[in-house]
């Protein structure tokens, strides 16, 4: 099998881009902390409200500018429903599916996760800017999908 | 008595291939595949009609009526043009490959395509009715613990029994021609083929044993389902899927387009080499749609991010013999300077400007591909318009216009007409057209998805939020795109069905390139099938052992089932 010239150059360059895209993707995945999420925690998706921290959702500050929320998302909402934190902290969402699979998406941040039934999900961010971001639900999940959304205010 | 008869039985078969060589089409051959070739645009069209009513609703253009919903309309648009299009139009094209290059389908096989042809209609029938019904407004990626009718699921298990008739006839008539000309290589489509139907079946086993499982839940005799399980066993076939169709499209690049321009096959090893490649290393990609699941961890995440970027390495290898191809052809018809190939390409036969487009939109399109593989990167668009941006661009042009450009030739082949310059700048018009929808419709769902635009989300502004707001004005664009489309939809129907049934007769040629005169012989180890297979099933076992016993073994209690519209 005999290659042209040229073509061995382009392969190569195939080759490069492939391992430099590895390269940044496992840098900034584990020397960055910046992974997808990954949530690895087990929970049974029918006792949701009965198991900690689940049975009480809310914001909560865990630290000085940081911040967990513990959210249920069940269709056609998110609970809780409005979010409130100061410009500068760091946000973790701990979040469950109550039913479905639904998905998190925070627009104009990369916050985004699939929250499966079973599992506990999470990310973590950090809200520098003012202003109201808005939080939807990016993974189909029946009728009322499209009205599946909140906001967090950050001020 | 018995010597005699068993050495009659290759120079008979010779004999039926020059007679067969003479005659052009076998008529019935040429039906089965015409019978698939027509239920795959019939599908085309009402795919393509389900589209526009929903691009016109995400733009807000247009109020569904009471009885139709956003989400049964999507689910059908999925399943006609992921499922049933793509699928038959694949089945019908290989088809008449093997019976053009190995001289003619075994009867067995016509009959065996017919009982696929058979069961892929019942299927169908199963998955339309709960579709229209609005008992399975699931999507065609149908994830649990959301549960449509059984009858649903027993849809697709016909289905894929039909696809796996298919594959098993394609199998017997390629052993059939490999006893009979022993030590030869396979002509270079029916090696695509081979790829195409080893692809289809193998990487149907996750989907089938997944659709097995979901059954007896649907029909309540099990309680729970593992979700994770099923998302993992459907990525592994709807990705393996999607680059199917991309192979399919790819062979006519190959095989047919220099023919047609007047050139050569660029190098037979290494396109044999493309579609090893694209089988052994397919399959494993279907994880990337899964970075932002929990319940795999961040090591196997990485991993996959070369599982799925290798994918990428067997189509920069076509990228450059097809532009070498190009440039050969075009100075040997005495183009000069580094450019002027590119004027003397036959930019106005529709059956090359198609595939010649399809081939362009792959180059944003793979370079989307392999941005949206990086993890951090997905996870900026995992689940936005983005990504239907990207599918749009990648088989919606790639794909679609590459099956459109077979059409001008493979329909009037065996339809026994031919394609006169009338219909010729028509499909020229309808390639435009197309292209120019796409461009509207497939660019302004990239943006709109950096933006967050969700994907699978009927008209909404999320209460008038400003963010939700901002989106608007590009799905517009995307409603005008939409719009071209359902003209370029049309028209292609008309063009499928006037070469079929009404242009003049003729004799159109199954254009099939040669080699280079003093080509290099290609290596033997090429035919190896079983060494490919090997290969690929322990990429599999690499990629998916161990985070499926996981969710086998470790799995959090199960979920009953929702039915949430």
């Amino acid at each position: 099998m005999k290659i042209h010239r040229a073509e061995e150059i382009w392969l190569i360059i195939g080759i490069a881009i492939i391992v430099i895209s590895m390269a940044i993707t496992g840098y900034q995945a584990f020397a960055l902390g910046m992974a997808p999420p990954s949530g690895m925690e087990h929970i049974d998706p029918q006792k949701v409200d009965d198991t900690a921290p689940f049975n009480n959702p809310g914001v909560f500050q865990t630290g000085e500018n940081e911040y967990e929320v513990v959210m249920t998302l069940q269709i056609f909402s998110f609970t809780p429903n409005k979010i409130e934190i100061p410009a500068g902290s760091e946000v973790t969402f701990t979040m469950t599916s109550k039913d479905v699979v639904h998905g998190f998406q925070v627009a104009g941040t990369n916050i985004n996760a699939m929250v499966v039934p079973g599992y506990v999900q999470t990310i973590t961010q950090k809200f520098d800017e003012l202003g109201e971001y808005l939080v939807l639900c990016n993974e189909y999940c029946g009728a009322g999908h499209q009205l599946m959304a909140t906001t967090i205010i950050v001020k | 008595m018995a010597t005699i008869t068993k050495e009659t039985v290759p120079s008979q078969s010779t004999v039926k291939e020059k007679i067969h060589g003479m005659l052009g089409v076998n008529r019935q051959d040429a039906k089965l595949s015409l019978v698939l070739i027509s239920i795959a645009f019939i599908a085309f069209l009402l795919g393509g009609i389900l589209g526009l009513v929903q691009g016109l609703n995400r733009a807000g253009l247009f109020e569904l009526p009471s009885w139709l919903n956003y989400y049964q309309v999507l689910t059908g648009h999925g399943v006609l043009l992921v499922l049933v299009f793509s699928t038959t139009f694949t089945i019908g094209y290989f088809y008449a490959a093997f019976s053009h290059t190995l001289g003619g389908l075994l009867p067995k096989v016509r009959k065996m395509g017919w009982a696929g042809l058979g069961l892929m209609v019942i299927g169908v029938v199963f998955v339309a009715t709960t579709i229209i019904m609005g008992d399975a407004s699931v999507m065609y990626t149908f994830y649990p613990p959301m549960q449509a009718s059984p009858w649903f699921y027993v849809g697709l298990v016909f289905l894929v029994l039909g696809i796996w008739l298919y594959a098993f006839g394609a199998f017997i008539n390629v052993a059939h021609w490999r006893k009979n000309h022993r030590g030869e290589h396979l002509p270079l489509l029916a090696y695509f083929g081979v790829g195409v139907f080893v692809l289809l079946f193998i990487g149907s086993f996750g989907v089938t044993a997944e659709v097995l499982y979901i059954i007896p839940w649907a029909f309540g005799w099990i309680d729970t389902i593992n979700v994770m399980l099923t998302r993992t066993l459907f990525w592994s076939f709807g990705h393996t899927l999607v680059n199917i169709w991309y192979l399919a499209a790819v062979s006519s690049w190959y095989v047919a387009i220099p023919k047609l321009i007047g050139g050569k096959v660029f190098n037979d090893s290494l396109a044999r080499l493309v579609v090893i490649l694209s089988v052994v290393l397919n399959i494993t990609g279907g994880f990337h749609h899964q970075i932002i699941d929990p319940g795999i961890n961040e090591g196997i995440k990485f991993m996959h991010v070369f599982m799925s970027l290798s994918i990428g390495f067997p189509s920069m290898m076509t990228a450059f013999a097809m532009f070498a191809t190009f440039e050969r052809t075009g100075r040997k018809k005495g183009a000069k300077g580094l450019l002027g190939w590119v004027k003397v390409l036959p930019w106005g036969d529709v059956r090359f400007l198609a595939p010649m487009i399809a081939m362009i939109s792959f180059i944003p399109a793979g370079a989307g591909g392999i941005a949206q593989t990086n993890n951090q990167l997905d996870q900026v668009v995992h689940n936005t318009m983005w990504i239907v941006g990207h599918f749009h661009l990648t088989l919606g042009v790639s794909v679609v216009v590459s099956f459109c450009g077979i059409v001008y030739w493979l329909v009037p082949h065996l339809s026994k007409r031919v394609l006169t310059p009338k219909m010729n700048k028509l499909g020229v018009i309808q390639t435009l057209i197309w292209t120019l929808g796409m461009i509207f419709m497939a660019g302004s769902m990239h943006i709109v998805g950096l933006a967050g635009s969700p994907r699978r989300t009927s008209y909404t502004t999320y209460g008038d939020n400003a963010t939700a707001l901002g989106w608007d004005p590009y799905l517009f664009f995307l409603a005008i795109g939409g719009t071209l489309l359902i003209i370029g939809c049309v028209l292609m129907f008309y063009i499928v069905f006037h070469l079929m049934f009404k242009a003049p007769k003729g004799e159109t040629a199954f254009p099939i390139a040669e080699q280079e005169e003093g080509a290099h012989a290609t290596p033997y180890w090429t035919e190896r099938w079983t060494v490919w297979i090997i290969l690929m099933l322990a990429i599999v076992a690499m990629a998916y052992v161990i985070p499926l016993v996981d969710m086998i073994f470790n799995a959090p209690p199960g979920s009953p089932p929702f039915r949430t519209w």
